[in-house]
Protein backbone atom coordinates (compact mmCIF):
# COMPACT_ATOMS: atom_id res chain seq x y z
CA UNK A 1 0.00 0.00 0.00
CA UNK A 2 1.44 3.42 -0.54
CA UNK A 3 2.16 5.25 2.27
CA UNK A 4 1.98 9.03 2.64
CA UNK A 5 5.21 8.97 0.06
CA UNK A 6 2.45 8.03 -3.42
CA UNK A 7 0.34 10.99 -2.22
CA UNK A 8 0.83 14.06 -4.40
CA UNK A 9 -0.31 17.58 -3.08
CA UNK A 10 -3.47 19.61 -4.78
CA UNK A 11 -1.75 23.58 -4.44
CA UNK A 12 -4.80 24.47 -6.40
CA UNK A 13 -8.02 24.08 -8.34
CA UNK A 14 -10.16 26.12 -10.32
CA UNK A 15 -13.24 26.43 -12.95
CA UNK A 16 -14.94 27.61 -15.73
CA UNK A 17 -18.79 28.46 -14.93
CA UNK A 18 -20.81 24.98 -16.65
CA UNK A 19 -23.43 26.05 -19.33
CA UNK A 20 -24.11 27.01 -22.68
CA UNK A 21 -21.77 29.78 -23.21
CA UNK A 22 -21.20 29.18 -27.07
CA UNK A 23 -17.48 30.21 -26.80
CA UNK A 24 -13.85 27.96 -27.70
CA UNK A 25 -13.30 24.72 -24.87
CA UNK A 26 -9.78 26.52 -25.19
CA UNK A 27 -11.37 29.74 -23.84
CA UNK A 28 -12.86 27.47 -20.94
CA UNK A 29 -9.41 25.82 -20.38
CA UNK A 30 -7.40 28.49 -19.94
CA UNK A 31 -10.03 30.22 -17.51
CA UNK A 32 -10.16 27.41 -15.42
CA UNK A 33 -6.34 26.98 -15.99
CA UNK A 34 -5.78 30.49 -14.65
CA UNK A 35 -7.81 30.13 -11.80
CA UNK A 36 -6.17 26.74 -10.66
CA UNK A 37 -2.82 28.43 -10.94
CA UNK A 38 -3.88 31.92 -8.91
CA UNK A 39 -5.55 29.64 -6.29
CA UNK A 40 -2.08 27.46 -6.09
CA UNK A 41 0.04 30.83 -5.71
CA UNK A 42 2.12 29.96 -9.09
CA UNK A 43 3.23 31.63 -12.46
CA UNK A 44 2.09 29.44 -15.37
CA UNK A 45 5.86 29.51 -16.43
CA UNK A 46 6.53 27.46 -13.17
CA UNK A 47 4.41 25.02 -14.28
CA UNK A 48 6.74 22.14 -15.22
CA UNK A 49 4.12 19.37 -17.10
CA UNK A 50 0.94 19.89 -18.48
CA UNK A 51 -1.83 17.32 -18.72
CA UNK A 52 -5.04 17.97 -21.06
CA UNK A 53 -7.85 15.65 -20.86
CA UNK A 54 -9.07 15.86 -24.84
CA UNK A 55 -12.64 16.66 -26.38
CA UNK A 56 -13.22 14.66 -29.23
CA UNK A 57 -16.11 16.45 -30.98
CA UNK A 58 -14.66 19.70 -31.85
CA UNK A 59 -11.84 19.34 -34.17
CA UNK A 60 -8.11 18.57 -34.27
CA UNK A 61 -7.24 21.20 -31.20
CA UNK A 62 -9.28 18.64 -29.44
CA UNK A 63 -7.53 15.69 -30.07
CA UNK A 64 -4.12 17.35 -29.00
CA UNK A 65 -5.97 19.51 -25.54
CA UNK A 66 -2.59 19.60 -23.68
CA UNK A 67 -0.46 21.46 -26.17
CA UNK A 68 -3.55 23.47 -27.47
CA UNK A 69 -4.05 24.39 -24.13
CA UNK A 70 -0.46 25.37 -23.30
CA UNK A 71 0.15 27.51 -26.66
CA UNK A 72 -3.55 29.59 -25.28
CA UNK A 73 -1.23 29.97 -21.90
CA UNK A 74 1.83 30.76 -23.94
CA UNK A 75 4.79 28.10 -24.99
CA UNK A 76 6.70 27.70 -22.20
CA UNK A 77 8.75 24.96 -23.13
CA UNK A 78 6.80 22.42 -20.59
CA UNK A 79 6.33 18.81 -20.86
CA UNK A 80 2.67 17.58 -22.39
CA UNK A 81 0.66 15.35 -22.54
CA UNK A 82 -2.86 14.47 -24.30
CA UNK A 83 -5.28 11.62 -22.96
CA UNK A 84 -8.92 10.35 -24.22
CA UNK A 85 -10.41 8.19 -22.18
CA UNK A 86 -14.59 9.38 -22.51
CA UNK A 87 -15.95 10.51 -19.57
CA UNK A 88 -12.96 9.32 -17.56
CA UNK A 89 -10.72 11.63 -19.48
CA UNK A 90 -10.03 13.78 -16.67
CA UNK A 91 -8.52 11.30 -14.30
CA UNK A 92 -6.82 9.86 -16.62
CA UNK A 93 -5.04 13.22 -16.94
CA UNK A 94 -4.73 13.38 -13.53
CA UNK A 95 -3.44 9.95 -12.96
CA UNK A 96 -0.57 10.68 -15.59
CA UNK A 97 0.44 14.21 -13.69
CA UNK A 98 1.11 12.19 -10.39
CA UNK A 99 2.57 9.62 -11.74
CA UNK A 100 5.05 11.61 -13.02
CA UNK A 101 5.50 13.47 -10.05
CA UNK A 102 5.71 10.59 -8.22
CA UNK A 103 8.18 9.40 -10.41
CA UNK A 104 10.39 11.84 -9.60
CA UNK A 105 10.41 13.48 -13.26
CA UNK A 106 8.64 16.91 -12.12
CA UNK A 107 8.00 18.32 -8.97
CA UNK A 108 4.58 20.59 -10.26
CA UNK A 109 1.80 19.73 -13.45
CA UNK A 110 -1.04 21.38 -14.42
CA UNK A 111 -3.99 18.70 -15.17
CA UNK A 112 -6.95 20.72 -17.54
CA UNK A 113 -10.21 19.62 -18.90
CA UNK A 114 -12.84 21.52 -21.37
CA UNK A 115 -15.81 20.97 -23.68
CA UNK A 116 -18.19 22.45 -25.47
CA UNK A 117 -21.47 20.43 -26.47
CA UNK A 118 -24.15 20.40 -28.70
CA UNK A 119 -27.74 20.16 -27.84
CA UNK A 120 -29.66 17.05 -27.07
CA UNK A 121 -28.41 13.67 -27.26
CA UNK A 122 -24.19 13.08 -27.75
CA UNK A 123 -23.85 11.41 -30.73
CA UNK A 124 -20.66 9.44 -32.19
CA UNK A 125 -18.20 10.90 -34.75
CA UNK A 126 -20.14 11.62 -37.83
CA UNK A 127 -19.25 9.79 -41.38
CA UNK A 128 -20.18 6.18 -42.13
CA UNK A 129 -18.18 3.75 -39.78
CA UNK A 130 -19.79 0.61 -39.48
CA UNK A 131 -16.50 -0.91 -37.60
CA UNK A 132 -17.31 1.52 -34.71
CA UNK A 133 -19.63 0.09 -31.97
CA UNK A 134 -20.67 3.62 -30.82
CA UNK A 135 -21.95 4.17 -34.28
CA UNK A 136 -23.28 0.80 -34.95
CA UNK A 137 -25.18 1.32 -31.51
CA UNK A 138 -27.55 3.82 -33.04
CA UNK A 139 -26.99 2.79 -36.36
CA UNK A 140 -29.01 -0.86 -35.77
CA UNK A 141 -30.63 -0.18 -32.44
CA UNK A 142 -31.12 3.50 -32.19
CA UNK A 143 -29.56 3.27 -28.61
CA UNK A 144 -28.75 6.28 -26.82
CA UNK A 145 -26.73 6.93 -23.64
CA UNK A 146 -30.27 7.05 -21.84
CA UNK A 147 -30.89 3.82 -23.67
CA UNK A 148 -28.83 2.14 -21.23
CA UNK A 149 -29.44 4.44 -18.19
CA UNK A 150 -33.40 3.67 -18.54
CA UNK A 151 -32.23 -0.09 -18.70
CA UNK A 152 -30.23 0.40 -15.10
CA UNK A 153 -33.36 2.41 -13.77
CA UNK A 154 -36.02 -0.46 -14.97
CA UNK A 155 -33.87 -2.88 -13.43
CA UNK A 156 -33.96 -1.04 -9.79
CA UNK A 157 -37.85 -0.62 -10.17
CA UNK A 158 -37.69 -4.56 -10.47
CA UNK A 159 -35.29 -5.93 -8.33
CA UNK A 160 -35.18 -3.98 -5.55
CA UNK A 161 -38.73 -1.95 -5.92
CA UNK A 162 -37.49 1.49 -6.38
CA UNK A 163 -40.01 4.13 -7.66
CA UNK A 164 -39.98 6.84 -10.26
CA UNK A 165 -40.65 9.36 -7.08
CA UNK A 166 -37.09 7.91 -5.14
CA UNK A 167 -35.42 8.60 -8.64
CA UNK A 168 -37.05 12.10 -8.17
CA UNK A 169 -35.92 12.34 -4.77
CA UNK A 170 -32.19 12.08 -6.25
CA UNK A 171 -32.52 15.09 -8.60
CA UNK A 172 -34.34 16.93 -5.19
CA UNK A 173 -31.36 16.81 -2.90
CA UNK A 174 -28.41 17.70 -5.91
CA UNK A 175 -30.67 20.84 -7.03
CA UNK A 176 -30.71 22.05 -3.12
CA UNK A 177 -27.07 21.17 -2.87
CA UNK A 178 -26.34 22.81 -6.50
CA UNK A 179 -28.56 25.58 -5.57
CA UNK A 180 -25.37 27.95 -4.19
CA UNK A 181 -22.53 26.66 -6.09
CA UNK A 182 -21.16 29.65 -8.48
CA UNK A 183 -20.23 27.27 -10.97
CA UNK A 184 -22.95 24.99 -11.74
CA UNK A 185 -25.05 25.44 -14.85
CA UNK A 186 -28.68 24.97 -12.99
CA UNK A 187 -28.48 26.86 -9.46
CA UNK A 188 -32.48 26.52 -8.61
CA UNK A 189 -34.26 24.21 -6.52
CA UNK A 190 -36.58 21.23 -8.05
CA UNK A 191 -39.29 19.92 -6.22
CA UNK A 192 -40.31 15.98 -6.76
CA UNK A 193 -43.54 17.01 -8.80
CA UNK A 194 -41.44 18.85 -11.40
CA UNK A 195 -39.24 16.05 -12.09
CA UNK A 196 -42.38 13.92 -12.14
CA UNK A 197 -44.40 15.98 -14.39
CA UNK A 198 -41.29 15.90 -16.83
CA UNK A 199 -41.74 14.32 -20.24
CA UNK A 200 -40.47 10.48 -20.31
CA UNK A 201 -36.98 10.26 -22.24
CA UNK A 202 -36.54 6.89 -21.58
CA UNK A 203 -38.99 5.22 -19.64
CA UNK A 204 -38.72 5.13 -16.35
CA UNK A 205 -36.92 8.17 -16.48
CA UNK A 206 -37.71 11.81 -17.51
CA UNK A 207 -36.22 14.94 -18.73
CA UNK A 208 -35.27 16.23 -15.06
CA UNK A 209 -33.79 12.66 -14.08
CA UNK A 210 -31.47 12.18 -17.14
CA UNK A 211 -28.52 15.16 -16.98
CA UNK A 212 -27.82 17.93 -19.54
CA UNK A 213 -25.00 18.52 -21.62
CA UNK A 214 -22.76 21.95 -20.67
CA UNK A 215 -19.83 23.55 -21.53
CA UNK A 216 -17.05 24.03 -18.77
CA UNK A 217 -13.97 23.12 -17.61
CA UNK A 218 -12.09 22.46 -14.52
CA UNK A 219 -8.34 22.15 -13.48
CA UNK A 220 -6.37 21.02 -11.03
CA UNK A 221 -2.40 22.47 -10.11
CA UNK A 222 -0.47 18.83 -8.63
CA UNK A 223 3.11 18.61 -7.23
CA UNK A 224 5.21 16.74 -4.95
CA UNK A 225 4.59 16.91 -1.46
CA UNK A 226 7.94 18.16 -0.74
CA UNK A 227 7.32 21.08 -3.32
CA UNK A 228 3.88 22.21 -1.29
CA UNK A 229 6.21 22.03 1.65
CA UNK A 230 8.58 24.27 0.16
CA UNK A 231 6.17 26.81 -0.88
CA UNK A 232 4.52 26.70 2.34
CA UNK A 233 1.48 25.36 0.90
CA UNK A 234 -1.13 23.62 3.10
CA UNK A 235 -2.59 21.54 0.88
CA UNK A 236 -4.95 18.35 0.48
CA UNK A 237 -3.49 15.23 -0.92
CA UNK A 238 -4.43 12.59 -3.81
CA UNK A 239 -4.26 9.74 -1.91
CA UNK A 240 -5.46 7.30 -5.58
CA UNK A 241 -6.55 7.50 -8.54
CA UNK A 242 -8.09 4.17 -10.33
CA UNK A 243 -8.53 3.46 -13.64
CA UNK A 244 -9.10 -0.18 -13.77
CA UNK A 245 -10.46 -1.92 -16.62
CA UNK A 246 -13.21 -4.80 -16.08
CA UNK A 247 -12.16 -8.06 -15.07
CA UNK A 248 -13.91 -10.88 -17.56
CA UNK A 249 -16.36 -11.66 -18.35
CA UNK A 250 -18.12 -8.27 -18.08
CA UNK A 251 -21.93 -9.37 -17.11
CA UNK A 252 -23.77 -6.16 -17.07
CA UNK A 253 -24.36 -4.64 -20.41
CA UNK A 254 -22.49 -0.99 -20.81
CA UNK A 255 -22.35 1.80 -22.97
CA UNK A 256 -21.85 1.36 -25.93
CA UNK A 257 -21.84 -2.23 -26.37
CA UNK A 258 -24.31 -4.86 -27.84
CA UNK A 259 -24.07 -7.54 -25.20
CA UNK A 260 -22.31 -8.52 -22.30
CA UNK A 261 -19.69 -11.17 -22.01
CA UNK A 262 -20.90 -14.61 -21.50
CA UNK A 263 -21.00 -15.95 -18.13
CA UNK A 264 -20.24 -19.34 -19.27
CA UNK A 265 -16.99 -20.95 -18.90
CA UNK A 266 -15.64 -18.43 -16.65
CA UNK A 267 -17.26 -17.75 -13.83
CA UNK A 268 -18.47 -13.82 -13.68
CA UNK A 269 -15.34 -12.12 -11.06
CA UNK A 270 -16.13 -11.46 -6.91
CA UNK A 271 -16.29 -7.59 -7.63
CA UNK A 272 -18.58 -6.60 -10.82
CA UNK A 273 -16.85 -3.44 -13.28
CA UNK A 274 -18.52 -0.73 -11.25
CA UNK A 275 -17.88 -2.32 -7.82
CA UNK A 276 -14.26 -2.76 -9.22
CA UNK A 277 -13.41 1.24 -9.43
CA UNK A 278 -13.86 2.66 -5.85
CA UNK A 279 -12.55 -0.69 -4.63
CA UNK A 280 -9.41 -0.44 -6.31
CA UNK A 281 -9.06 3.21 -5.44
CA UNK A 282 -9.82 2.51 -1.37
CA UNK A 283 -7.34 -0.50 -1.46
CA UNK A 284 -4.81 2.31 -3.12
CA UNK A 285 -5.12 4.34 -0.45
CA UNK A 286 -6.02 2.66 2.44
CA UNK A 287 -9.40 3.73 3.21
CA UNK A 288 -12.51 2.55 3.13
CA UNK A 289 -16.05 3.70 2.80
CA UNK A 290 -16.67 4.03 6.41
CA UNK A 291 -13.53 6.58 6.03
CA UNK A 292 -15.16 9.07 3.52
CA UNK A 293 -17.09 12.15 4.99
CA UNK A 294 -18.42 12.81 1.22
CA UNK A 295 -18.73 11.29 -2.39
CA UNK A 296 -19.09 12.75 -5.73
CA UNK A 297 -20.59 10.51 -8.09
CA UNK A 298 -21.35 10.16 -11.59
CA UNK A 299 -25.31 10.69 -11.67
CA UNK A 300 -25.97 10.60 -15.37
CA UNK A 301 -29.50 9.59 -14.20
CA UNK A 302 -30.74 10.11 -10.80
CA UNK A 303 -31.60 6.43 -10.67
CA UNK A 304 -27.89 5.81 -12.11
CA UNK A 305 -26.46 7.88 -8.44
CA UNK A 306 -28.31 4.93 -6.42
CA UNK A 307 -26.28 1.85 -8.27
CA UNK A 308 -23.21 4.29 -7.46
CA UNK A 309 -23.82 4.20 -3.85
CA UNK A 310 -24.05 0.57 -3.73
CA UNK A 311 -20.81 0.32 -6.22
CA UNK A 312 -18.69 2.40 -3.95
CA UNK A 313 -19.99 0.43 -0.69
CA UNK A 314 -21.91 3.06 1.08
CA UNK A 315 -24.65 0.42 1.73
CA UNK A 316 -25.31 -3.37 0.22
CA UNK A 317 -27.03 -3.83 -2.61
CA UNK A 318 -30.88 -3.13 -3.11
CA UNK A 319 -30.45 -0.38 0.22
CA UNK A 320 -29.77 2.45 -1.48
CA UNK A 321 -33.41 3.89 -1.91
CA UNK A 322 -33.69 3.33 2.10
CA UNK A 323 -30.18 5.76 2.14
CA UNK A 324 -31.47 7.96 0.31
CA UNK A 325 -34.71 8.41 1.97
CA UNK A 326 -33.38 8.33 5.33
CA UNK A 327 -31.27 11.49 4.01
CA UNK A 328 -27.94 9.95 5.21
CA UNK A 329 -26.73 11.23 1.40
CA UNK A 330 -27.92 14.73 2.28
CA UNK A 331 -25.75 17.42 2.95
CA UNK A 332 -26.33 17.01 6.54
CA UNK A 333 -26.50 13.63 6.78
CA UNK A 334 -24.20 10.78 7.55
CA UNK A 335 -22.26 10.84 3.75
CA UNK A 336 -23.36 13.58 1.82
CA UNK A 337 -23.49 12.26 -2.24
CA UNK A 338 -22.78 15.30 -5.05
CA UNK A 339 -22.97 18.25 -2.51
CA UNK A 340 -22.02 20.25 -5.41
CA UNK A 341 -24.78 19.21 -7.24
CA UNK A 342 -23.46 16.92 -9.52
CA UNK A 343 -24.45 16.35 -13.17
CA UNK A 344 -27.74 17.14 -12.06
CA UNK A 345 -26.49 20.71 -11.65
CA UNK A 346 -23.60 20.77 -13.88
CA UNK A 347 -24.49 18.77 -16.85
CA UNK A 348 -21.90 17.31 -18.68
CA UNK A 349 -18.66 18.50 -19.91
CA UNK A 350 -17.05 15.39 -20.72
CA UNK A 351 -13.20 15.65 -20.47
CA UNK A 352 -13.78 18.06 -17.43
CA UNK A 353 -16.19 16.51 -15.16
CA UNK A 354 -13.52 14.37 -13.43
CA UNK A 355 -11.93 17.16 -12.86
CA UNK A 356 -14.54 19.15 -11.47
CA UNK A 357 -15.32 16.26 -9.07
CA UNK A 358 -11.65 16.66 -7.44
CA UNK A 359 -12.27 20.47 -7.60
CA UNK A 360 -15.20 20.19 -5.16
CA UNK A 361 -13.36 17.40 -2.93
CA UNK A 362 -10.52 20.04 -2.75
CA UNK A 363 -12.77 22.97 -1.45
CA UNK A 364 -14.81 21.05 0.66
CA UNK A 365 -11.67 19.17 2.32
CA UNK A 366 -10.22 22.99 2.68
CA UNK A 367 -13.45 24.12 4.46
CA UNK A 368 -14.12 27.14 1.26
CA UNK A 369 -16.77 25.21 -0.03
CA UNK A 370 -19.58 27.89 1.21
CA UNK A 371 -23.06 26.95 1.60
CA UNK A 372 -22.58 23.49 0.58
CA UNK A 373 -19.96 22.75 3.25
CA UNK A 374 -19.88 18.94 4.74
CA UNK A 375 -18.38 20.08 8.14
CA UNK A 376 -14.97 18.97 9.35
CA UNK A 377 -14.54 16.72 5.72
CA UNK A 378 -11.42 15.16 5.78
CA UNK A 379 -11.70 12.25 3.47
CA UNK A 380 -13.62 11.93 0.38
CA UNK A 381 -14.50 9.93 -3.14
CA UNK A 382 -14.60 10.75 -6.78
CA UNK A 383 -16.01 7.66 -8.96
CA UNK A 384 -16.75 8.10 -12.55
CA UNK A 385 -16.71 5.78 -16.02
CA UNK A 386 -15.01 5.91 -19.21
CA UNK A 387 -16.78 4.25 -22.05
CA UNK A 388 -14.97 1.31 -23.63
CA UNK A 389 -14.23 0.38 -19.91
CA UNK A 390 -12.00 3.07 -18.40
CA UNK A 391 -12.80 3.08 -14.43
CA UNK A 392 -12.28 6.54 -13.02
CA UNK A 393 -11.90 6.99 -8.81
CA UNK A 394 -10.05 9.47 -7.24
CA UNK A 395 -9.45 9.37 -3.43
CA UNK A 396 -8.65 12.87 -1.91
CA UNK A 397 -7.77 13.49 1.70
CA UNK A 398 -6.69 15.96 3.99
CA UNK B 1 -32.11 -7.37 -47.07
CA UNK B 2 -30.51 -7.53 -43.70
CA UNK B 3 -28.98 -3.89 -42.02
CA UNK B 4 -25.72 -5.60 -41.36
CA UNK B 5 -24.17 -8.41 -42.90
CA UNK B 6 -23.19 -11.43 -40.71
CA UNK B 7 -24.94 -10.61 -37.69
CA UNK B 8 -28.23 -12.44 -37.77
CA UNK B 9 -29.78 -15.20 -39.93
CA UNK B 10 -32.31 -14.13 -42.78
CA UNK B 11 -34.24 -17.15 -41.78
CA UNK B 12 -37.92 -15.11 -41.41
CA UNK B 13 -39.47 -18.64 -38.70
CA UNK B 14 -36.89 -19.07 -36.66
CA UNK B 15 -33.94 -16.08 -37.07
CA UNK B 16 -30.42 -16.12 -34.90
CA UNK B 17 -27.36 -13.97 -33.91
CA UNK B 18 -24.55 -14.88 -35.52
CA UNK B 19 -21.55 -14.85 -32.80
CA UNK B 20 -18.05 -16.55 -32.43
CA UNK B 21 -16.92 -19.45 -30.49
CA UNK B 22 -13.66 -20.24 -29.17
CA UNK B 23 -12.69 -23.67 -30.08
CA UNK B 24 -10.14 -23.45 -27.34
CA UNK B 25 -12.31 -22.50 -23.92
CA UNK B 26 -15.82 -22.54 -25.59
CA UNK B 27 -16.35 -18.82 -24.64
CA UNK B 28 -18.73 -17.13 -26.77
CA UNK B 29 -19.10 -13.13 -28.20
CA UNK B 30 -21.83 -11.65 -30.15
CA UNK B 31 -20.90 -9.48 -32.16
CA UNK B 32 -18.08 -11.59 -33.60
CA UNK B 33 -14.93 -11.42 -32.06
CA UNK B 34 -11.83 -10.82 -34.09
CA UNK B 35 -9.74 -13.54 -30.69
CA UNK B 36 -10.76 -15.12 -28.01
CA UNK B 37 -10.87 -12.45 -25.31
CA UNK B 38 -10.85 -14.65 -22.29
CA UNK B 39 -7.86 -13.40 -20.37
CA UNK B 40 -6.93 -17.07 -19.87
CA UNK B 41 -7.45 -18.29 -23.25
CA UNK B 42 -6.46 -15.99 -25.92
CA UNK B 43 -5.11 -18.63 -28.12
CA UNK B 44 -8.28 -20.48 -29.52
CA UNK B 45 -9.70 -20.50 -33.14
CA UNK B 46 -12.93 -18.74 -33.58
CA UNK B 47 -15.73 -19.97 -35.55
CA UNK B 48 -19.19 -18.62 -36.08
CA UNK B 49 -22.45 -20.11 -34.10
CA UNK B 50 -25.59 -19.02 -34.25
CA UNK B 51 -26.58 -17.95 -30.79
CA UNK B 52 -30.02 -19.20 -28.79
CA UNK B 53 -32.49 -17.53 -29.84
CA UNK B 54 -34.69 -17.33 -26.54
CA UNK B 55 -33.88 -15.80 -23.08
CA UNK B 56 -35.07 -13.81 -19.96
CA UNK B 57 -35.19 -10.00 -19.85
CA UNK B 58 -32.63 -8.48 -17.87
CA UNK B 59 -34.43 -5.33 -18.44
CA UNK B 60 -36.07 -2.65 -20.53
CA UNK B 61 -37.01 0.82 -21.74
CA UNK B 62 -38.43 2.85 -24.24
CA UNK B 63 -37.36 5.68 -26.12
CA UNK B 64 -39.78 8.67 -26.69
CA UNK B 65 -37.03 10.81 -28.04
CA UNK B 66 -35.85 10.82 -31.67
CA UNK B 67 -32.28 9.73 -31.47
CA UNK B 68 -29.08 11.35 -33.59
CA UNK B 69 -27.73 9.89 -36.95
CA UNK B 70 -26.95 7.16 -37.51
CA UNK B 71 -30.33 6.63 -36.60
CA UNK B 72 -32.60 6.46 -39.53
CA UNK B 73 -36.04 7.65 -37.87
CA UNK B 74 -39.34 7.54 -39.43
CA UNK B 75 -40.98 10.88 -39.95
CA UNK B 76 -42.90 11.50 -38.06
CA UNK B 77 -40.75 9.90 -35.72
CA UNK B 78 -42.06 6.77 -33.67
CA UNK B 79 -40.92 5.76 -30.23
CA UNK B 80 -39.58 2.24 -29.92
CA UNK B 81 -38.73 0.20 -26.84
CA UNK B 82 -35.60 -2.18 -26.03
CA UNK B 83 -34.97 -5.29 -24.19
CA UNK B 84 -31.70 -6.71 -22.78
CA UNK B 85 -32.39 -10.19 -22.55
CA UNK B 86 -30.30 -12.83 -21.30
CA UNK B 87 -29.74 -15.50 -23.43
CA UNK B 88 -30.76 -18.78 -22.28
CA UNK B 89 -27.55 -21.09 -22.94
CA UNK B 90 -25.09 -18.23 -23.48
CA UNK B 91 -25.53 -16.42 -20.50
CA UNK B 92 -24.99 -12.78 -22.45
CA UNK B 93 -27.54 -10.38 -22.20
CA UNK B 94 -28.35 -9.30 -25.71
CA UNK B 95 -29.68 -5.72 -26.70
CA UNK B 96 -32.45 -5.46 -29.41
CA UNK B 97 -35.13 -3.77 -29.95
CA UNK B 98 -38.83 -4.92 -29.12
CA UNK B 99 -40.96 -5.50 -32.00
CA UNK B 100 -43.45 -2.94 -32.79
CA UNK B 101 -46.94 -3.08 -30.98
CA UNK B 102 -45.16 -4.86 -28.08
CA UNK B 103 -46.83 -3.20 -24.78
CA UNK B 104 -43.69 -2.29 -22.65
CA UNK B 105 -45.52 -1.85 -19.72
CA UNK B 106 -46.43 -5.42 -19.86
CA UNK B 107 -42.82 -6.99 -20.19
CA UNK B 108 -41.17 -7.81 -16.53
CA UNK B 109 -37.91 -8.65 -15.65
CA UNK B 110 -37.20 -12.83 -16.30
CA UNK B 111 -40.30 -12.84 -19.27
CA UNK B 112 -39.43 -14.88 -21.94
CA UNK B 113 -38.82 -13.37 -24.78
CA UNK B 114 -37.50 -15.10 -28.49
CA UNK B 115 -35.91 -13.41 -31.42
CA UNK B 116 -37.66 -12.00 -34.53
CA UNK B 117 -36.96 -10.27 -37.50
CA UNK B 118 -38.68 -6.67 -37.94
CA UNK B 119 -38.11 -3.91 -40.03
CA UNK B 120 -35.54 -1.07 -38.76
CA UNK B 121 -36.06 1.50 -41.91
CA UNK B 122 -37.42 1.40 -45.31
CA UNK B 123 -35.62 3.50 -47.97
CA UNK B 124 -37.20 3.66 -52.20
CA UNK B 125 -35.34 0.26 -52.94
CA UNK B 126 -35.28 -1.41 -50.16
CA UNK B 127 -36.63 -2.62 -46.58
CA UNK B 128 -33.28 -3.20 -43.95
CA UNK B 129 -33.79 -5.46 -41.27
CA UNK B 130 -32.64 -6.30 -37.96
CA UNK B 131 -33.45 -8.63 -34.82
CA UNK B 132 -35.74 -7.94 -32.50
CA UNK B 133 -37.29 -8.97 -29.40
CA UNK B 134 -40.82 -10.00 -28.67
CA UNK B 135 -42.66 -12.03 -26.07
CA UNK B 136 -42.48 -15.61 -26.79
CA UNK B 137 -45.42 -17.20 -28.66
CA UNK B 138 -46.31 -13.43 -29.20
Amino acid sequence: MPDANGQVAILGVGMHPWGKWGRSFVEYGVTAARAALADAGLQWPEIQYVAGADTIRNGYPGYVAGATFAQALGWSGARVSSCYSACASGATAIDIARARILAGLCDVALVIGADTTPKGFFAPVGGDRPDDPDWLRFRLLGATNPTYFGLYARRRMELYGATERDFARVKVKNSRHGATNPNARYQKEVGEDEVLASPVVASPLRLLDICATSDGAAAVVLSSLDFARRRRRRAVKVAAVSTVTPRYPNTVIEMPNFATDSATGVAPPDLAFRDSIAHAAYDEAGVGPDDLDLAEVYDLSTALELDWYENIGLCKEGEAERLLNDGDTTLGGRIPVNPSGGLACFGEAVPAQAIAQVCELTWQLRGEAGGRQVEGAKAGVTVNQGLFGHGSSVVVVR
Amino acid sequence: MPVIEGWFTMDDDRPQLLGSRCSSCGARFFPKAAACRSPQCGQGQLEDVPLSRTGRVWSFTDNRYQPPPPYVASDPFEPYAIAAVELADERMVVLGQLESGVDVTALGVGAEMELTLGTLYEDDEHEYLVWKWRPTGA
